[in-house]
This record gives structure tokens, C-alpha cells and sequence, in this order.
């Protein structure tokens, strides 16, 4: 009875501490020792994700309904992940404790931010917007410009970039070897590492990112077989899809609705922004001018605005840049198109079909859950938002 | 124990007619009636028969073992129009799709395409003026084009792009940018095609951008490429724009493209032309993951007459420059490793300097088919590893052991349903809404009745 009291007061104490933006106890906060929902927990004691396109057997894993997925890059421990879940969530990464990987990767925006550009630590306007997180484990290349080609060394990216979270490696470091919690959390993840560094955080993150997929949408059932999961309408969007006239599914190739390649679209940039040059400059080629990776489409109706820079704000206007001339939207550029960029020249109904289409690629069922209390104790400055299934 | 014996024989022999009843439904669709209703209510093995007349669809194949299948009276068959408003004529994804005696014509885009399909079979169809591809396997492995007539396509006309043994045989193809492409393409076999009155007969590619990123091992044999000298008629914006008219035969940075045995005649440009990324027809970026250059190539024994009379395009360009007037039967424009020609004296060459000459005892002639034996099966899983892998994949996202994510707690299913697995799968196939305060759950109908059973039996016996 007594216990009960104190805790109440304890909770009002927090809940006060909380709105006034000061730091909070981060007590009793355990890692999971279970895998995340789709994923397997092997003998070793490692995650290993389980999908039904595991029950397919063709060359490569491009293409078509029943394919194989390419590999996941997995690995990881329930406990790393877990970690990973925390850190992404904590402020305390960043250099002013003010950003955290969620604040431009928020749960209840397609793990996007709903902006066209994402916004740094100085509320400084970023020059493109923050890629969609789901499915990330499969990629063979990160950020637009590809330039990133592993997880690990993306997540290095953002946090020492000055515009973005603006940390540094000896204060990332430091701060996080303070923290008691953290100390006890890394230590249950990674009981060989006698201090933190650098590497079991970008580990951690990727970690936990590689847990989120989304392979169980509407699109997935009709791939296995189930033919009424698809209404009529999404039927004909999905033959629109792959059709070549439109030729979508030539580069958001299915299972994962991306190549993964770079091509050149010569999508527009908003009012005022000077031309991004893309993956020219990574790679100096001329060819690639104007290139980014080829996002994938799940979850797709989530993430709004897109294109690299956010300048088409629904995906209505997305499948009107496509059915049109192309490189109409960039005039004064040389750019050497993709090929594939043909005006497919689709009439309304084919237009209707296709968004109707690009609906049926939302899941979110493995939403993870945002921690209530973060081992720093900080508070997020931009609460994500909770969906119906990350309410505890 | 003899009877015993015999009672199975019987029941197992009773299973097998069975099975191949079952498996061998046949529909019907008369004129006036539409093929996708067909489709959609074929099952896996079905074969749907389709009487002359016009019929003016987009027809979509989802599903394996399916046979689409014209049936051909005094010489009328179906014919699918796309009137040039319709985007692609049949697309099809599912395993084992065989699609035979159609005529096909005025597409916006493709006469036929399949996507992702292994063991296809695309047979004696005609397919007349659909603006990119006639034909086009995509991503499939173990298929077969054959005795196909296709005309007045502005790409290729018959395009096998990123797939592996194919045979692609007896097919006529004309009046079309090219008339046979493979592209990132490995284990082709090229043999009796009439490629004829196309801007270039023949090309083997590897086009850069694209996720395969080899291009190997084509056998071209025993073709007739004649007379490919119509203007190249492609879209701008399109690679196979960049081709010079005039050629028999084009090989684009593919390796090991092997000829033997082909008449190439009265192509006015070249016979054959070698290419790397760097040179003709490179109107795509590079890719720096690919080799551009075509290597290891052999020209065995071949009858070249009267090639290169006229050069056109860029060829005439290449030709002019090196001060060669007449184009040669086999030409070589960019930098190649490791390639031969057989009897070397006899033709006419021009930029094969660094070539060699082939071992006079190489011949593809040992090579039948590079289809597969056997169809390529679904992936040996155990059904105890579908059922544990449905379980995981499917079910997780919504239930866990011991607490309530969006479903129910497995411990609850199990307090219900212990010791009755097939209630439970009768439940998943066509879930009601039973557990106040949680949301249906959507049927998972889709999977056969096996997996689902192991999974039930999984999910009644996933421990804490």
C-alpha cells in the first residue's frame, strides 16, 4: 500500500519534472531479451529475420511475386537491438542534447519527419529530406547519394555533421560513458566491450533499424497468393505498375519496391533551392549528375512530401512528373535521363488505379514501441508520434 | 500383411488419379467473353483455351503452372488488340506460364511480358507493331521462346533481359529495331531465327544501371541474319536509339557470345560489331560495378556474303575515319580480351588486331539446350520449417506469447484450441470476430491447408 503511494508520487514528481523539460529518472529501464516480432531467435542467440519469400527459390531476387528477398543483413542480439531502440530515440546523441535519430525519423511518419527538408540542430533547413527507414536492413547503400554502405557507417553520418546532430566522437563518447544507465545497458549488449565507443553505438543503431521491415501488407498477401486482397482498382494499378508503359516496377523492383540502383530522374527542387547535383559529386562522374538511389515504396503514402528535396507534396503529383515528358522539370540542366523515363502517357483512370495501388504496400504492424523513459533522462523535443499499436 | 500392403497401393494409386484429376481443369472462353475472368478463377495446372476472336484486354497471370492457350481454327486464332490505348498485352509472374497461338498487336507497350517467372514457355504466337518489346521474359530462369512471328516493334522485338537458360529458337522476327536482344542475360541459346529487314538483327548486351551486372555465355547458331538495314525508328531516349542501322549482329560489352554455324548476308553496315560501354550504342551511363568491355567472344564457322556494302550511322563514321570504305563481317570497335575468330582468312575484319584466332576444334555444337532438365522446384523446406517460418513471419507481427501487442496472446489461443490444430487452422483460414477488445484479424486463406496445419501445430506448441 505503501509502495503504491510513494509511486504515485514518484510518477506526478516525473510528470512535472517532465513538463517543465528537466531531467527525469531513468531507473529499471532492461533490454529485451526477446527478438522483434518477425524475427527468429537463433541458437547462437542472434536475430535472424523469417519472411515468406524465404519460400521462393528464383535467380537473383529481382522481380515478380513469388521472389526471394535480397539478403537481410542481420546479426544482431534482442539486446543490441533494444539498445539501439533507446539510443535512436535519445537526445543525448547530439551535440546540444536538443536531436535525436528520431527526430527526423519519427515512428508515426513513415520514419520521416513530414517535411520537405529536414531541419538541423540550429533549425537550419537541410538540403534533402530524411529517407524512410523501413525495410533499411536490406540496402546495400545509404543516404539519397548512396554514398554510405553499411548501416554502421551511415549512422556515423548525421551524428557528426555539423548541421545535423553536431556531436562529436570524444563527446559522444563521453557523455554516454557518464550516464550509469547506459553503462549498464551497453554492458549487457556487448559484455566485451569495457567502455563505450563510437562502434557499439553505430552498431546498436544499425541494430535496431535492421529490425524494421514491413513485409506483411496487402500487396504481400496477393504476392502469396490470397487474389482477393487486392480490390479490382489495385489490381489494374498493380498491372499499371509493372506495365511498360509506365515501367515503375523497372526500378522499385519487388519484394522491396527499390533496385537499389542510382538513376537519374530529374525531379524538381522546391521554389528557390539551386540545383542538387546528386551522386556526381560522390563519385565525380558526370553521368551520375542529378542521381539518387531509388527509394523504396513501401509505406510509401506514409512519408510525404517526396523526391529528394521534397518538392512534390503528395503522391498525386508524383505520378504526374512521371506521366510527362521527360526531364520536363528540369530545364537547365545536362542530365543524362534514365532510360526508362518514357511519358507513359496514362490516362485518369490508370492515374487512380496506381495511387490506389501504391496504398496497398502500407504495414506498419511491427511499429516499434517508443521508450517512455529514455536512459538519459532527456525529453524529446519533437514527440513522436504514437500510433494505435505502440500505445503500451 | 499383404492386404495391408495392397489397401495402400490402392489408396496411394486412388491419390494419384486423383491429384491429376483435380490438377488438369480446363476452361473455356468463346468470343465475347473476357480471359481474365478465365485467369481468375484458374487454379495451379489449369489450362484456359481461347477461341478465335477479338478480345480487348491487359491480361494478368499470377499464378503457377497456368497455360494460356489459343486455339487455332482454319487458320483464325485469338487476337488480344490493344487498339494503341491499352499499355501491355499479357503480363504474367507466376512460375511455369506457358503462352502459345495468340496474335497480339498494337500495345502502347509490350505483346507479351513475364516478370519474375521461372520455367516459361512462350510458343507460336504472332505479335504484330506493340511500341517497345514484342516479347520479353524479365528475371525468370529455364524458359523457352519459340516459332514466334513478331513485326514492327520499336525496340527489340524479341528481348530476353536478366534471365538465365533460355532457348531461344525458330523464331521469325522483322520490321523492327532489333530483332532478337538479350540483355544481362546468362546461358542463351540463339539458334534458327530468321532475323531479317531489322535495323540490327541481333544483339547481346549488357546494359549498365541495372542489377545484374554480368552478361555471359550466348550461343547464336545456325541463324539466318540477312538484310538488317531499315532506319533505326526508336524513340529518342531510349538505348537502342543509339544503334547504327545496318548491322547482322551487335554485341554490346555481353562476354562469351559465340557464333557458329549462321548465314549473316547483305547487312550493309557489318556483319558483327563488338562494342564496349565507351563506344557505339553507349547512350546510358556507365557503371562502374560492370566490366564494359565484351570479352572472351568466338566467331567459329560462319557464311558471311556481301556485308558492309554501304555503311550507315555511326559505323560509317568508325569506318571513315580509320579510312576503311567497305564495312567488314566482323568489326570491332572497342577494347576486348581474350577473343578469336575461326578460319580467320576468310572473312574480313577491321579493329580485331588484339584477336586471336579460335582453336579449329571449338564448336557449340556439343550444347543442345541450356534448359534445365527439370523444372525449378519451390524451395525443399520442410513443412515444419514453413509452418514455424509462417508463424514467425506472419503471425508475430500481431501476437506475442504472453502479452497483447494488436492480437490476442498465443497463451490464450492455446487455453482454446489445445490438441485441436485443424480448429485452429479452420479459424485462421476464415477468422470471425470471437476475443472482445481486439480488432478481426484479416484470413490467411492464401497459404495451402499443409503449411497452415504446421502452423497451428507450431503455434499450440510455442513454448513461454
Amino acid at each position: 500500500m505503501r509502495f503504491k503511494s510513494l509511486s504515485v508520487v514518484t510518477v506526478i514528481f516525473t510528470v512535472l519534472l517532465a513538463c517543465h523539460g528537466t531531467v527525469i529518472a531513468a531507473e529499471r529501464i532492461t533490454l529485451s531479451s526477446k527478438c522483434p516480432p518477425s524475427f527468429e531467435k537463433l541458437e547462437n542467440g542472434l536475430c535472424e529475420l523469417r519472411s515468406l519469400y524465404e519460400f521462393y527459390n528464383s535467380p537473383a531476387g529481382f522481380g515478380g511475386l513469388k521472389t526471394p528477398l535480397p539478403e537481410h543483413q542481420g546479426g544482431y542480439s534482442a539486446e543490441q537491438i533494444d539498445l539501439g531502440r533507446y539510443l535512436f530515440f535519445d537526445p543525448l546523441l547530439s551535440g546540444d542534447k536538443t536531436k535525436a535519430c528520431s527526430s527526423c525519423h519519427q515512428p508515426g511518419k513513415g520514419f520521416s519527419d513530414g517535411l520537405a527538408r529536414s531541419v538541423g540542430i540550429d533549425n537550419e533547413v537541410l538540403e534533402r529530406s530524411a529517407p524512410s527507414l523501413w525495410n533499411v536492413g536490406f540496402l546495400k547503400s545509404l543516404f539519397w547519394d548512396g554514398r554510405a554502405k553499411s548501416l554502421q557507417e551511415q549512422a556515423k553520418g548525421p551524428l557528426f555533421e555539423k548541421k545535423e546532430m553536431n556531436n562529436t566522437i570524444e563527446n559522444l563518447e563521453f557523455s554516454l560513458n557518464k550516464n550509469k544507465t547506459y553503462r549498464a545497458l551497453f554492458n549487457i549488449a556487448y559484455p566485451e566491450s569495457r567502455t563505450i565507443s563510437v562502434n557499439e553505438v553505430s552498431h546498436a543503431l544499425a541494430a535496431f533499424q535492421s529490425s524494421l521491415v514491413s513485409l506483411n501488407s496487402r500487396y504481400d498477401r496477393y504476392a502469396h497468393g490470397d487474389q482477393e486482397a487486392l480490390t479490382e482498382q489495385e489490381r489494374i494499378g498493380h498491372t499499371v505498375f509493372r506495365s511498360f508503359a509506365a515501367r515503375c516496377s523497372q526500378c522499385h523492383t519487388p519484394p522491396l519496391f527499390t533496385n537499389q540502383q542510382l538513376a537519374v530522374t530529374a525531379a524538381p527542387e522546391p521554389e528557390g533551392k539551386e540545383f542538387d547535383v546528386g551522386a556526381e559529386k560522390i563519385s565525380g562522374q558526370a553521368s551520375l549528375r542529378g542521381a539518387f538511389k531509388v527509394p523504396t515504396l513501401r509505406n510509401i503514402t506514409l512519408s510525404a512530401p517526396f523526391m529528394h528535396s521534397g518538392a512534390l507534396a503528395d503522391l498525386e503529383s508524383v505520378i504526374s512528373f512521371y506521366n510527362n515528358e521527360r526531364g520536363h522539370a528540369v530545364a537547365d540542366q545536362e542530365l543524362q535521363l534514365h532510360w526508362h523515363l518514357v511519358n507513359p502517357r496514362l490516362n485518369e483512370d490508370d492515374e487512380f488505379a496506381l495511387l490506389a495501388f501504391l496504398k496497398t504496400l502500407e504495414d506498419e504492424t511491427t511499429l516499434p514501441r517508443v521508450p517512455e523513459v529514455l536512459p538519459s533522462g532527456l525529453l524529446l523535443k519533437e514527440a513522436p508520434m504514437y500510433t494505435a499499436q505502440s500505445i503500451p | 500383411m499383404n492386404t495391408t500392403k495392397s489397401v495402400i497401393y490402392s489408396f496411394m494409386l486412388f491419390n494419384i488419379l486423383n491429384i491429376c484429376s483435380i490438377n488438369a481443369a480446363e476452361i473455356l472462353v468463346n468470343d465475347g467473353e473476357l480471359i481474365q475472368d478465365a485467369i481468375r478463377k484458374a487454379g495451379k495446372g489449369d489450362t484456359i483455351k481461347v477461341m478465335p476472336g477479338t478480345y480487348k484486354e491487359t491480361l494478368y497471370i499470377d499464378k503457377e503452372n497456368v497455360t494460356l492457350s489459343g486455339v487455332i481454327i482454319k487458320g483464325r486464332r485469338p487476337l488480344l488488340d490493344g487498339e494503341n490505348t491499352r499499355n501491355d498485352g499479357i503480363l504474367a509472374s507466376g512460375h511455369g506460364v506457358v503462352i502459345e497461338n495468340f496474335q497480339i498487336q498494337h500495345y502502347k507497350a509490350n505483346g507479351i511480358m513475364t516478370q519474375g517467372a521461372n520455367n516459361f514457355i512462350i510458343r507460336n504466337n504472332i505479335v504484330i507493331g506493340t511500341s517497345v518489346y514484342g516479347i520479353f521474359p524479365q528475371f525468370g530462369k529455364n524458359g523457352l521462346v519459340s516459332h514466334n512471328i513478331v513485326s514492327k516493334v520499336e525496340d527489340a522485338a524479341i528481348y530476353v533481359g536478366m534471365c538465365d537458360n533460355v532457348d531461344i529458337v525458330y523464331n521469325e522476327t522483322y520490321n523492327s529495331v532489333m530483332g532478337i536482344e538479350t540483355e544481362n542475360s546468362h546461358d542463351v541459346l540463339v539458334e534458327g531465327n530468321f532475323m531479317h529487314d531489322n535495323a540490327v538483327g541481333f544483339v547481346a548486351s549488357l546494359v549498365p544501371g541495372l542489377p545484374i551486372k554480368t552478361a555471359k555465355n550466348t550461343i547464336v547458331r545456325n541463324n539466318f541474319i540477312v538484310n538488317n538495314n531499315i532506319d533505326n525508328f526508336a524513340p529518342p531516349g531510349a538505348i537502342a536509339a543509339g544503334l547504327p542501322s545496318g548491322v547482322g549482329a551487335f554485341i554490346f560489352a555481353a562476354d562469351e557470345a559465340r557464333f557458329e554455324g549462321n548465314i549473316i548476308t547483305n547487312n550493309v553496315s557489318a556483319g558483327i560489331v563488338f562494342a564496349d560501354h565507351a563506344s557505339l550504342g553507349a547512350s546510358a551511363p556507365p557503371d562502374p560495378a560492370m566490366d564494359p568491355r565484351p570479352d572472351k567472344a568466338q566467331v567459329l564457322k560462319n557464311v558471311f556474303v556481301n556485308n558492309g556494302l554501304g555503311p550507315k550511322d555511326d559505323i560509317a563514321a568508325l569506318l571513315e575515319a580509320a579510312g576503311i570504305k567497305k564495312g567488314p563481317d566482323v568489326l570491332s570497335t572497342g577494347k576486348g580480351r581474350k577473343n578469336c575468330i575461326q578460319e580467320r582468312s576468310t572473312i574480313t575484319e577491321a579493329g580485331t588486331e588484339r584477336w586471336s584466332e579460335c582453336d579449329a576444334d571449338v564448336t557449340t555444337v556439343n550444347v543442345r539446350s541450356y534448359r534445365l532438365e527439370k523444372p525449378i522446384e519451390s524451395k525443399a523446406l520442410t513443412l515444419e520449417q514453413k509452418g514455424r517460418i509462417t508463424y514467425l513471419s506472419v503471425c508475430t507481427g500481431c501476437h506475442t506469447y504472453a502479452t497483447t501487442i494488436i492480437g490476442p496472446p498465443i497463451a490464450a489461443v492455446q487455453a482454446t484450441y489445445k490438441g485441436k490444430p485443424e480448429e485452429l487452422v479452420k479459424y485462421i483460414k476464415k477468422p470471425v470476430k470471437k476475443w472482445p477488445g481486439y480488432p478481426e484479424m484479416p484470413p490467411q486463406d492464401y497459404l495451402p491447408d499443409d503449411v497452415l496445419l504446421e502452423t497451428a501445430k507450431y503455434i499450440l506448441e510455442l513454448k513461454p
